[in-house]
């Protein structure tokens, strides 16, 4: 039995607990571990339904590994100076449901509030956080990460610095 | 309260201009001062031609678009008969919105106060308990929705002028009609927008959105971790380097600064990152544009960036993707951002359009690896113009009054303030 089959709802709660708490404490190279090489995390349009196409359309990331790889590179480095100093942020995670479990992939669901805190702002982000994971090395990862933002535009946020 | 007088007096010491000495300073006054931005109001986005929208965002008739423009709500429209359109978003009845949704196909808007309704065309349709009203009240036109003063477009590009009076918009475009050619004629088919808006913000004033646009002497600084992703991207090839091109006043307060491109262009400059049949796809798009425009002018179209400001509030960069940006001024320091991608039509549907796309985000929008350091650089001078009375001015001297230009000069940041001058102190000011 593969761990596809096994995994319950706690398990998915735990990983994407240990997921925040990763991104909370700004250690993206771990975090982006947590994903297959080949994967995509995207952030969707705001102003178009969560579930629109990536092909031909404009949204706000569309990532592949190699893009994710060179935006968890770029975090870490002083010059990326809307998150340097980095930004306070903590990501509440709540919801959690695995939404279909076939042979070869689990996807789940989960509801967040991101907040943030830099130069004495305070920013707030929601929505939900839908993932397809796979099994790897009989580990679960992260093949497909899609945050859909229910705030309608980024104002007046301005900015889709952090990973949310 | 000030007096016209004493702002003209205000606007006119907040340029320090002395050419002889090569010395452009403006006073970070104009950036935090509520009056200045009152002023700006009246005599800038209520007198200046101000982008709408692009006319394919207009797919079919019955299409709408509702927007802020110069701080008016508006509805942008192609009404039943495929006539496009501006009105006010605002009922001639008591002053609801027509519409609240964002966009959608509508032949009818009718209000949800009291339920006056109006065809798309303007002409109202249903007043309601209307045999109420006396007879004279019912007037040809009296209560149709009303019209933007002015609506005119460019090439596709539509803007509206709330000042009756003002010049046409052709002869407003002046010198920026030829760059905006040069970003049109890269198609076919003609441009689209890109399905889907990225609307964010900045607490900041919108002045630094105008200058920050066409300043290319900040990439090196600001975006280190862009040229770092796009020296991967190209294997290496795409390195920083001297910039060759420069910055070009176009008349009105428009200014373009165009250079050679340092990363990829979808038409048509090819990088490895894009694989081989990308470079057979790239190198036919050049070809047909040698074909149609001779090498030189095909050279240019291909390979070098541009970006242009339209004085106050549009900028159009052709850069490693064409973006359209405007900018809705709140309050003095706060901004509303609009962003759009303009694609050649031929490229829907393919491979051409994911590789536009991509290099938008690379660089662009909120979640780009540049735009929210912009952002955050725009922020950190309106914290820091505080100290306006102590440190009171800001240099945009760089190549002022230089026998040679440089790629880097702040040619355009000057030419957005004189023509920011003029709007609120009149000619011959400063």
């Amino acid at each position: 039995m593969g761990i596809l089959s096994s995994v319950t709802r706690s398990d998915i709660e735990t990983f994407l607990f240990e997921e925040a708490e990763l991104l909370d404490s700004w250690q993206l190279e771990q975090w982006r571990e947590l994903f297959t090489n080949e994967c995509t995390y995207v952030v969707p349009n705001l102003a178009l339904p969560g579930d629109t196409p990536v092909d031909g359309v404009l949204h706000l990331i569309v990532d592949d590994g190699h893009h994710l790889s060179e935006r968890v590179k770029r975090l870490g480095k002083k010059t990326a100076h809307a998150e340097f100093p980095h930004s306070r942020c903590r990501r509440l995670i709540t919801n959690v449901r695995i939404t279909e479990r076939g042979e070869s992939q689990l996807r789940a669901s989960s509801n967040f509030i991101t907040y943030r805190t830099s130069q004495q702002v305070t920013d707030t982000y929601f929505g939900q956080h839908q993932y397809r994971f796979v099994e790897q090395e009989g580990r679960l990862r992260i093949i497909e990460k899609r945050t859909i933002l229910d705030i309608g535009s980024l104002r007046p946020q301005g900015r889709l610095s952090i990973i949310v | 309260m000030i007096d016209s007088s004493s702002l003209a007096s205000r606007t006119k010491a907040s340029l320090d201009i002395d050419e002889a000495a090569g010395i452009f300073r403006v006073a970070r006054s104009n950036y935090v001062d509520p009056e200045i931005f009152r002023a700006e109001m009246e005599n800038i986005f209520s007198k200046c031609w101000l982008y709408v929208g692009h006319e394919s965002e207009l797919k079919s008739n019955d299409s709408f678009e509702a927007r802020r423009v110069g701080g008016r709500p508006v509805i942008f429209l192609r009404d039943k008969q495929g006539q496009i359109r501006c009105f006010l978003n605002v009922c001639p009845h008591r002053g609801a919105q027509i519409t609240r949704h964002r966009s959608g196909r509508a032949r009818n808007f009718s209000c949800i106060y009291h339920g006056w309704t109006f065809e798309n065309t303007g002409k109202v349709r249903l007043v309601t308990e209307a045999d109420t009203y006396s007879s004279s009240f019912h007037g040809e036109g009296r209560n149709d929705l009303v019209a933007v003063p002015r609506f005119e477009q460019y090439r596709g590009f539509w803007f509206l002028n709330y000042d009756k009076q003002a010049i046409s918009l052709h002869d407003y475009l002046a010198g920026a009609r030829e760059y905006i050619d040069l970003v049109v004629d890269q198609s076919e088919e003609g441009m689209t927008v890109v399905e889907g808006v990225q609307e964010y913000s900045a607490r900041a004033n919108w002045k630094m959105l105008a200058e920050n646009s066409t300043d290319v002497l900040h990439v090196e600084t600001l975006h280190p971790t862009y040229l770092d992703l796009i020296r991967t991207n190209s294997g290496g090839t795409m390195v920083r380097g001297k910039l060759n091109g420069g910055g070009v006043a176009l008349g009105q307060g428009h200014a373009v600064v165009e250079r050679e491109a340092t990363y990829g262009r979808p038409v048509a400059q090819w990088i490895s990152l894009w694989g081989e049949q990308a470079k057979v796809e790239i190198d036919q798009i050049y070809s047909r544009l040698v074909a149609k425009f001779g090498q030189d002018k095909a050279h240019r179209m291909a390979t070098r960036s541009r970006n242009l400001l339209i004085f106050p509030n549009l900028v159009i960069n052709d850069i490693m993707s064409i973006t359209v940006r405007t900018f809705q001024p709140v309050c003095e320091d706060y901004m509303e951002v609009s962003v759009w991608s303009l694609a050649p039509k031929e490229e829907i549907g393919k491979p051409a359009m994911q590789r536009r796309l991509t290099n938008f985000l690379e660089f662009l929008g909120p979640g780009g690896f540049a735009t929210p350091d912009d952002i955050e650089a725009l922020e950190s001078c309106q914290r820091a113009f505080a100290a306006y009375r102590e440190a009171p001015w800001n240099d945009l001297s760089k190549g002022f009054g230089a026998p040679e230009s440089h790629p880097t000069d702040e040619i355009t940041q000057r030419a957005f303030w004189l023509a920011w001058q003029e709007r609120l102190c009149g000619k011959g000011a400063g």
